[in-house]
């Protein structure tokens, strides 16, 4: 069977069986849309938010940043996961106690105020907007590499699945096809990292692989040091990132993950508190599955890698020796090779091979000599190919030589990973329209039925803007992904537990403090990544993807200065923060 | 009325130092084995890895894993204890 008719197969079943799911838990009521009924059942629910958790950015692109930066992946790793510590035990349940829907509810409710209200529903649109453009793209590459089709169409088709899943089940229908999409994704993940550990060194568990001995007698990650450091790299187990640099990189995205608004909506929808608790535990063992496993992908993947291109006498490879994965990625445009030494041999190594590290190639799909795609842009680096981050995962399978079914499966994976956080997204969004926005801030009067229906045309909306960003993406995806988190690090993290751990903290406290931590955070991202600030200029070497911690510090400094000067809270929110702190009656806290 | 509020602040004041605990072992093997001293501790070999690297791109994460279930555990001996459970 082709590839082309097995990876159809595996996408369009998988599609076929979320549409079931859908159709299955279709949502009656306002509860069920936003909260899933709150019935939801914590091992479900730690899968659900697994798969919500994990996105095109987890599925397909960490493997290829951890294997070309080497230990200072590490930020990436342990902060995507150290996040759901925080989530356990300062957020998770208390938010379940305080048991309403969103975000903005607890703010808006805790802080008496429709200022702070407002603040948080406008973080939560622009971090879930944010994010979500990168999903629909992430599904337009899956679609235009493997389908051959264009990534516009590709796109479209993601937009109908998700619309058919969001707009009908709400959150309950997302809740169980997520459940769904993450055993696709982990098998995906999975299958081709435990071939591949296999393969490289005989050991069935590819965490303890990359730890393992190969045959010429030394360790996976000393040949991937010495092979690093003959072509001029870094060795892989050291890092390049100075460590005030990495300390506040991964803080950012700790806290930036613990105050992620539709992570943190999916603790809403378990029965108990209890269970909230319990549900982080089975959502950290669900994403530690893969995340334990992306530094054995990213070291086996680098090695096979280099030994691929540059053969194993490290020399280079003619380019007519090239195996087909390499030239389809050519064509797709990740992969590009400039012949610099005229020598028709392809060459690996360190520094950018084009000027301004992306290929720029010549019009017309102009061919050189060898059949290879002509750039118009070389380097003075010895180095003759460009190799996009993002093909590791999607291109290990062809690389290291696995069936044609595998590759398949990991085509449907990436797919899974990416519709399963856009549609966990895109509710955000639309029940911040439909919720906070409409019921609680424009208009209280309107009904149960008339919210749901508002909340279905919020959501339609959303996946069409969301559609449209996948199609004409910004050209800052990756930068605005910095934002997403420092945003949340510095404005919704620190308001919501100072909420539940301060009974002293005011509106007047609340509201400074988002505003400094959101005015300081934007500004300087903003400098840095697009009005051309240099890394010489960063203050005390604090990058612009860490300097959500510095925002997070401002806006608890702040929020405590301004309200010891400002009248206590009244006497009623005393009273809210007292019972969230208790897990007993959250049954009854539910209506709403 | 102000005997339950005494045994509820007394239930803060236990979870709050359960939390200060784990947040301290968490803040431990993240920041300190695996970005602070993890030169230091690549000094050291463990099962093939040099031991930082190790901490920082798997071991931190399992001792997550343990954390979370830790508090899970601790919280639902600590809810019975003060009779708040559901």
């Amino acid at each position: 069977m082709s590839l082309d008719l097995l990876t159809y197969i595996f996408i369009g079943g998988s599609f076929a069986l979320y549409i079931g799911i859908a159709i299955w838990a279709r949502a009656g009521s306002t509860k069920e849309f936003y909260v899933a009924g709150g019935g939801v059942p914590p091992v479900a629910n730690g899968m659900a938010t697994a798969a919500d958790w994990m996105s095109a950015a987890s599925f397909i692109s960490l493997a290829g940043i951890v294997s070309f930066i080497g230990r200072d992946g590490a930020a990436y790793l342990m902060g995507w996961t150290g996040g759901y510590v925080l989530l356990a035990m300062l957020l998770a349940p208390y938010l379940r106690k305080f048991g309403k829907f969103t975000v903005p509810d607890f703010v808006g409710d805790r802080y008496y105020s429709n200022t702070a209200r407002t603040i948080a529903v406008i973080c939560t649109i622009v971090i879930s907007f944010t994010y979500v453009a990168g999903q629909m793209r992430g599904v337009g590459i899956v679609f235009s590499r493997y389908l051959h089709v264009e990534i516009e169409t590709g796109v479209v088709v993601g937009m109908i699945i998700v619309f058919f899943y969001a707009v009908l089940g709400g959150m309950k229908g997302i809740t169980y096809t997520q459940v769904a999409q993450y055993c696709v994704l982990i098998l995906a993940f999975m299958v081709p990292a435990i071939f591949l550990s296999m393969q490289v060194t005989g050991h069935f568990l590819p965490q303890a692989g990359l730890g393992a001995t190969l045959d010429s007698g030394k360790s996976v990650l000393t040949t991937l040091n010495e092979l690093s450091v003959e072509l001029g790299f870094a060795e892989y187990t050291q890092g390049n990132k100075t460590t005030i640099d990495m300390f506040f990189m991964t803080a950012a995205l700790m806290c930036g993950t613990a105050g992620l608004p539709h992570v943190i909506v999916r603790f809403f929808t378990v029965p108990r508190v209890k269970d909230a608790r319990v549900s982080a535990g089975w959502a950290l063992i669900f994403i530690a599955i893969l995340y334990t496993t992306v530094p054995a992908v990213a070291g086996f993947g680098r090695v096979n890698l280099i030994e691929t291109i540059n053969g194993s006498d490290n020399t280079g490879v003619e380019y007519s020796q090239m195996p087909s994965w390499f030239k389809n990625w050519e064509q797709s445009g990740l992969i590009a090779w400039h012949d610099k030494n005229g020598d028709g041999k392809v060459y690996y190594s360190a520094g950018a091979a084009f000027d301004g590290d992306k290929p720029q190639y010549a019009e017309d799909g102009a061919r050189g000599e060898q059949g290879e795609r002509l750039t118009l842009n070389p380097s003075a680096n010895p180095s003759e190919v460009y190799v996009d981050r993002d093909i590791m995962v999607l291109a290990n399978p062809e690389i290291a030589n696995l069936p044609d079914w595998v590759i398949a499966l990991v085509a449907a994976g990436a797919v899974a990973a990416a519709l399963s956080t856009a549609a966990g997204l895109l509710l955000v969004i639309s029940t911040s329209i439909s919720h906070d926005l409409m019921k609680k801030t424009i208009n209280p009067n309107i009904s149960d039925k008339q919210e749901l229906t508002y909340a279905r045309l919020a959501a339609i909306v959303a996946i069409i803007i969301a559609g449209y960003f996948g199609i004409n993406p910004p050209g800052f995806v990756a930068q605005v992904v910095a934002l997403a988190f420092g945003l949340a690090a510095s404005s919704v993290f620190p308001v919501i537990i100072m909420g539940i751990f301060s009974t002293r903290m005011n509106t007047q406290g609340a509201v400074a403090g988002m505003v400094v931590g959101l005015v300081s955070t934007i500004a300087y991202i903003v400098y840095f990544k697009f009005m051309g600030g240099t890394a010489d200029q960063w203050w005390f070497g604090i990058s612009p993807e860490g300097f959500g911690t510095v925002g997070m510090m401002l806006n608890f400094a702040v929020a405590m200065l301004v309200s010891s000067m400002t009248p206590a809270p009244p006497e009623e929110i005393q009273h809210i923060i007292e019972d969230i702190r208790i897990p007993r009656g959250a049954a009854e806290a539910q209506v709403h | 009325m102000s005997a339950q509020r005494e045994s509820a602040r007394s239930y803060w004041r236990e979870n709050l130092r359960i939390i200060t605990t784990y947040m301290v072992i968490w803040f431990a093997v993240s920041y300190g084995c695996g970005i602070l001293f993890v030169d230091e501790l690549d000094q050291i070999q463990f099962f093939g890895f040099p031991l930082g690297f190790w901490f920082a791109q798997q071991g931190s994460i399992y001792v997550f894993i343990g954390l979370i279930w830790a508090y899970v555990f601790s919280m639902n001996r600590l809810d019975e204890k003060y009779d708040v459970h559901e």
